[in-house]
């Protein structure tokens, strides 16, 4: 029997799940969700990140029941059309190898840009540190939150 | 028919559903890898695995050339296991398009000839007069068409035609071109599936407690507090092949990943691990060195009389390297989906060798080889650890055990401390330098061949006892020996990404640099009085020229290494500098690959910046340390992997030639902990002949 409600990608999942779930397993095995990825189960590699509240939070670590009542959003639900900034400047510069990190990198950067939406080097360093990319990757990532920067720059002006 | 729904682009859980139908839908067959549907829709099969290299976007970008269709609008499939239709499907050795090229322009070619035949048939014109281009057949003097649609049907019909003139490299409108993979889109909107995203209906998920020793049985289990916890179905005890041993181990089977989690965390599980229980690192390194000083091992290669040159030099360098253990960690942790059914059993996972599943799975589970089926889904990274069968083979030992479909799920943890290894390696090189240039080499290694786990062949020589080594100095090294001492440990190790090289290129190229400071020479000018060879000697041009090689300042370390495999060889150039608190910082890498015909230049450079960020953290972090008989570290937060704050600018050059196609996914790693740690000496004065070394202490 279903005893939690979760808000995901603005629908409402309910499902039955032990309260102890990190919220990463009922997103993917509860929900169906299988964007978000399962890396190392330790808040190390930022493979799990989603939105909870407009945060960015690593699922892995994040009991199910402390997501009740919040705004979950997962790399599904981040635009209407795989077009959110950063997404379309991951697809220009193509980043993606494996691309398994790339839910989680992507989250993460999204939170990044809307809080300092013009990151330096530094800044990105910072913000990404928290995301292995085991195919190395990290020097797309760098130039793609640059461009999506640009990019949300323009649509902000114009 | 189906609903044009199903052929939009390239997007991953569409290609599922497709691949869940029928495969007829995919319209007409031209060939294996070929398919077109009476809209026009052009399906291509990619018989080799997607694990970051680029296989997924190489295999089309050949085939629409002389197919002459237009890339964007073809839906790219993995094909399943079957090497009587596509050959070897291991993706291994970097050899996806360096084997099948050839092959993958003839077919494209063609099916490209068989629908202007078609065309021209229906038209009742001459061939001749007509051409392809876009997915249509025009005829040239009336400018009518056919899409390819309208014709396959009458095209698959016909004979294959022979002989075809395949196009000029200089005629290309897709090969050579840095185009957009087709996989990007999947994998930023998280609709890529990959191995763990997969599922079949009434899947269960199973996790499994493995002996830490990563051998031995199990003695008994107590599973009371497993079988409390909640979404636990059961809980049985099953094995693996692992090569020709078994490892045992208790799987938990659950309604949810989690659950298997927990219940697997909760058993007690008594290990009989005989054979393994004392093994530690500082006992195998210990016993290497005794064995590269005491024996002479195996002949790998011997020309002209080192020994002889050695006995009577006067000075002679004489020196050890010293290479660790590593873990392959793939982003996505094994796991496989396994359905048993009886007369057959059916597989899902991130794999890169189905060919050899269904060899062992078959011979294991006593099925005829094509009952055997085995899906590929994205791979989260491979390295070659999913070249492999234990993990598959386990999966299909659940599922019949429990007559369900199963996913096993490795924890990170189960992942890092339950090999196969790369092996752990030791090199003894000796050398003298006479008239500025080398007048004998000798390289001793000693470390476990991956060949004895795979064949329990042994008193061969390790065949890639100079992988990585560059063959023209053959030429110009008269005197010249390469021995293997064999050496075994219980642990059981396999390729990692770019295999021995990944080690050997280490040593031979420290060494190199080693001799040329001894000769009094530059290390590049060095290399290239050894080298004959005009392929290399134009790629050294090329390093020396971007790198600033000859204009290099004070207070700066530069550093050189050049390796080849697979095919290809690669020369990075490291810089360093000291940080106002004086540590050593990596400021810049410079890498050029020559790998002959490519397909796609973004995708080359993709592939060695990721193979530099993998020797960097292979140079500066990682081993595996075993102690008690068990792996240390299990986890990212004490196996270190490199973070975007510690990556150098990298560029890289590809060399533009005639030259046959070589790898490209693994021969840009092996360059670079050599010419890192020779740019430190530059810099230092300090010589490193261990890895990994700790970089804010050198
Ligand atoms: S899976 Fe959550 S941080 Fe790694
Ligand atoms: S692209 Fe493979 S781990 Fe990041």
């Amino acid at each position: 029997m279903a005893n939690l409600t979760l808000n995901i990608n603005n629908k409402e999942y309910r499902l039955d799940a032990d309260p102890q779930m990190p919220l990463l397993w009922a997103i993917r095995d509860l929900a169906g969700l299988k964007g978000t990825k399962y890396g190392c189960g330790v808040a190390q590699c930022g493979a799990c990140v989603v939105h909870m509240d407009s945060e960015a939070v690593r699922s892995c670590v994040t009991r199910v029941s402390r997501a009740a009542g919040k705004k979950i959003v997962t790399i599904e639900g981040l635009s209407e059309n795989n077009n959110h900034p950063v997404q379309q400047a991951w697809q220009q510069i193509d980043v993606p190898q494996c691309g398994y990190c790339h839910s989680g990198q992507i989250m993460s950067a999204a939170v990044l840009l809307r809080d300092n939406p013009n990151p330096s080097d530094a800044d990105i360093d910072d913000a990404m540190a928290g995301n292995i990319c085991r195919c190395g990757t990290y020097l797309r990532i760098r130039k793609a939150i640059h461009l999506a920067a640009e990019m949300q720059q323009k649509t902000a002006n114009g | 028919m189906l609903a044009l729904g199903y052929f939009w682009k390239a997007d991953a859980r569409e290609a599922e559903i497709i691949k869940a139908i029928d495969a007829d839908d995919f319209g007409v067959e031209l060939n294996a890898w070929v398919h077109i549907n009476t809209s026009g829709k052009v399906t291509i099969f990619s018989h080799r695995a997607e694990m970051g290299q680029g296989a997924y976007q190489a295999i089309p970008q050949i085939l629409a050339e002389e197919l002459e269709v237009n890339l964007s609008e073809v839906n790219v499939v993995f094909a399943k296991g079957d090497n009587k239709k596509y050959g070897n499907q291991v993706t291994g050795g970097s050899s996806t398009v360096r084997t099948a090229y050839k092959n993958l322009l003839k077919l494209g070619a063609t099916a490209r000839e068989m629908l202007i035949q078609a065309a021209a048939n229906k038209w009742n014109v001459l061939k001749t007069d007509c051409y392809a281009e876009g997915g249509h057949v025009y005829h040239r003097p009336s400018g009518k068409k056919f899409h390819y649609g309208e014709l396959v049907t009458e095209a698959a019909k016909l004979e294959p035609p022979k002989g075809i003139l395949l196009k000029k490299r200089t005629d290309y409108k897709l090969i050579g071109k840095p185009l957009p993979r087709l996989d990007t889109w999947i994998k930023t909107n998280g609709t890529a599936v990959f191995g763990l995203d997969k599922e079949i209906p009434d899947m269960l998920y199973a996790a499994v407690e493995r002996n830490p020793r990563l051998r031995g049985k199990v003695k008994s289990f107590d599973d009371s507090a497993a079988r409390r916890i909640r979404g636990v179905k059961d809980v049985i005890k099953v094995k693996m092949g692992v090569f020709s041993t078994y490892r045992e181990g208790v799987a938990v089977i659950a309604d949810s990943t989690w659950a298997a989690m927990q219940g697997k965390k909760a058993l007690k599980v008594v290990w009989d691990d005989s054979g393994f229980e004392h093994l530690s690192t500082d006992e195998i390194y210990k016993r290497m060195r005794e064995s590269l000083k005491t024996k002479e091992g195996l002949v790998f290669k011997k020309q002209g009389d080192p020994a002889i040159i050695f006995k009577n030099a006067a000075k002679k360098l004489d020196v050890i390297y010293e290479t660790p253990y590593q873990y392959h960690a793939c982003m996505e942790p094994l796991n496989c989906i396994a359905h048993y059914q009886g007369d057959k059993v059916e597989i899902w996972g991130p794999i890169q060798a189905p060919d050899w599943i269904q060899d062992f799975v078959s011979k294991e589970m006593n099925l005829p080889r094509e009952k055997v089926i085995v899906n590929m889904t994205f791979l989260g990274g491979g390295f070659g650890r999913k070249a492999f069968m234990d993990y598959p083979h386990e999966a299909a030992v659940i599922s019949k055990a429990i007559n369900a479909p199963v996913q096993v799920v490795w924890s990170r943890e189960d992942d890092a401390t339950q090999g196969p290894y790369r092996p752990g390696m030791m090199y003894r090189c000796e050398g003298v330098i006479k008239n500025g240039a080398i007048d004998a080499f000798k390289v001793k290694l000693a470390g476990q061949n991956n060949d004895h786990w795979r064949s329990g062949k042994k008193g061969e020589p390790n065949r890639s006892s100079s992988e990585g080594f560059l063959k023209p100095y053959y030429d110009t090294i008269k005197n010249l020996s390469i021995n293997d001492v064999p050496f075994e440990t219980p642990i059981p190790t396999m390729w990692w990404r770019s295999v021995y090289a990944s080690t050997n290129g280490f040593a031979y190229e420290s060494f190199m640099d080693e001799l040329a400071l001894e000769a009094g020479k530059d290390p590049l000018e060095f290399r290239r009085m050894h080298m004959q060879d005009e392929r290399v000697q134009k790629l050294i041009d090329k390093l020396e020229e971007v790198s600033g090689w000859k204009n290099r300042k004070q207070n700066e370390g530069y550093g050189v290494a050049i390796t080849e495999c697979f095919e290809s060889t690669v020369g990075q150039i490291v810089k360093v500098s000291r940080n106002t608190d004086g540590k050593v910082k990596i400021d810049h890498v410079w890498a050029v690959m020559d790998c002959g015909w490519y397909v796609n230049p973004d995708t080359i450079k993709a592939q060695v910046e990721g193979s530099i960020v993998m020797g960097l953290g292979a140079a500066v972090n990682h081993q595996v340390t075993f102690k008690d008989g068990k792996a240390v570290d299990n986890n990212f937060s004490t196996y270190q992997m490199p973070r975007i704050n510690d990556i150098p600018p990298i560029e890289v050059y590809i060399m533009d030639n005639e030259e046959e196609a070589g790898g490209v996914g693994e021969p840009g790693l092996p360059p670079f902990a050599p010419a890192l740690t020779n740019a430190i000496y530059d810099l230092t004065g300090k010589r490193i002949r261990k890895l990994p070394f700790n970089l804010a202490e050198v």
